[in-house]
């Protein structure tokens, strides 16, 4: 069998380089995610109001954000608004913006799905009881709409985290960077480092990604 | 006479369809009235409107002498005097039987947990269910979850307890178990407005008998017996003879 290419990594610093890059992905991700959560429960919530123009602009969003693919965004906010706008975005500022600008999109879409889920009787039952709008939105609406909302966005999140592999395209130095400027250095003494690199950059996406999946499906089981 | 609930020329409508037409009834305390008619006569909607869970177009439901207005404030003072079961039981399913039970005592009625979980607790052991109280809706059979709605209202201390055919979704067997507690309810002095369409039931049970058709009141009468064997009207005959078999 031929060489796999593994160790390049272990020549000097690349390992810690790969981390640094993969510590990127991670937090550009975990940024990303909180204010999308935040941003999603406000955006889900008024997705289900009865303002016809405000469910039309938010309807039109979310289309605009599941239409346009995420690295036409990423050139848009980072390339696009520097001349026209004369913004001067850092990679990492358009990165988060783009990311939020996705993530809360979905995240509200998913709020919305599951607030609307909980059958209207369940609010006749609260009604019936005597509670108030209030008490029947944080007793028995929230809860149940957090219960199915955990698993559908711990998938949401998975996918943020993939999709930061993206943002090497705007010049950003992360995991996959890292491993392309690896294998290119070491081009001639190792050519197989394409395979070995590349696979232990599998292996960290996977045990970040892997964990989270299980704790929605974990989840998905419980309150099932 | 003790009259408790008062309902003046109710009517119903969805856009210009009128469901309810000049509904009036008087429901004294300790009644137990029990309300029948075809399917989508409006026997529900009737049962909606005295909670306020429907709006109505015309006429006032009086509970004590103070009116159920749908969009007021006052709602959710009126609604802890009427008490009301669902056919589909409701109970809130992330919640145990217990909390189901206390929630509303504690948070709209501002009791004590122990004080409200005492009561939770006696209530259950009227309807056989203490050694349930830490169970999840989702564990209990239709039967059970229906004696635990029932218990969830018993404990606001109504003064009215609505029943919307409760028994509808159950398997037979559970049925009974279910309207054994109904009957119990009523022996201890309950005042009760039922929907059903056990009819054996409701002539066990009702101390006055309401036939609705087509939103209207048909046929009302104080002996049960009576109207289950002799109906004065040609639409009641219709509709009991429905569950005769010859």
């Amino acid at each position: 069998m031929q060489n796999l290419g593994i160790d390049v990594l272990f020549k000097g610093t690349n390992f810690l380089r790969l981390l640094q890059g993969l510590w990127v992905s991670v937090e550009i991700s975990l940024i990303s995610v909180a204010i999308s959560i935040v941003l999603g429960l406000v955006v889900g919530a008024l997705m289900t109001s009865e303002n016809k123009l405000l469910k039309a602009i938010l309807k039109i969003y979310l289309e605009i954000v599941r239409i346009m693919p995420q690295m036409v965004l990423l050139f848009l906010a980072y390339f696009g608004t520097t001349r026209v706008f004369g913004w001067n975005l850092t990679a990492e500022a358009a990165a988060i913006f783009v990311f939020c600008f996705w993530g809360t999109a979905e995240m509200g879409d998913l709020v919305r799905g599951s607030i609307k889920s909980i059958p209207v009787i369940q609010y006749e039952s609260a009604a019936a009881l005597g509670m108030n709008r209030w008490q029947t939105h944080f007793y028995i609406i929230m809860p149940q709409t957090l219960r199915r909302l955990i698993p559908l966005s711990i998938n949401l999140i998975t996918r943020m985290i993939k999709t930061t592999s993206l943002v090497m395209m705007i010049g950003m130095v992360e995991v996959l960077k890292v491993a392309q400027q690896i294998i290119e250095a070491n081009r001639r003494t190792s050519p197989n480092a394409a395979f070995g690199v590349f696979g232990v950059v599998f292996l960290l996406y996977f045990i970040i990604c892997w964990p989270i999946s299980r704790f929605a499906a974990y989840l998905e089981k419980r309150w099932a | 006479m003790d009259e408790l609930l008062k309902i003046k020329g109710l009517q119903k409508q969805y856009g210009n369809q009128v469901v309810l037409k000049d509904i009036n009834l008087t429901v004294e305390k300790g009644e137990v009235v029990v309300v029948i008619g075809p399917s989508g006569c409006g026997k529900s909607t009737f049962l909606r409107c005295l909670n306020g869970l429907e709006e109505i177009q015309k006429g006032v439901v009086l509970v004590d002498g103070l009116p159920v207005e749908s969009k007021k404030k006052e709602i959710t003072k009126m609604r802890q005097k009427v008490g009301m079961v669902f056919q589909s039981y409701e109970l809130f399913p992330h919640k145990t039987v217990l909390e189901n039970i206390i929630l509303a005592p504690m948070k709209v009625q501002k009791k004590k947990r122990d004080e409200a979980t005492r009561e939770a607790m006696e209530l259950l052991e009227r309807v056989g269910l203490t050694e349930k109280k830490d169970f999840y809706p989702r564990q209990l059979s239709g039967g059970q979850k229906q004696r635990v709605a029932i218990v969830r209202a018993l404990c606001m201390h109504p003064e009215i307890l609505l029943f919307d055919e409760v028994t509808a979704a159950l398997d037979p067997e559970m049925v009974h178990e279910v309207l054994e507690t109904m009957i119990a309810l009523a022996k201890a002095g309950s005042t009760m407005v039922i929907v059903t369409h056990e009819m054996a039931f409701a002539r066990a049970i009702a101390d006055r008998i309401i036939f609705i058709d087509r939103g209207e009141i048909i046929e009302e009468s104080r002996n049960p017996k009576e109207f289950f064997e002799h109906p004065k009207t040609e639409r009641a005959k219709k509709f009991l003879k429905t569950f005769a078999y010859e």
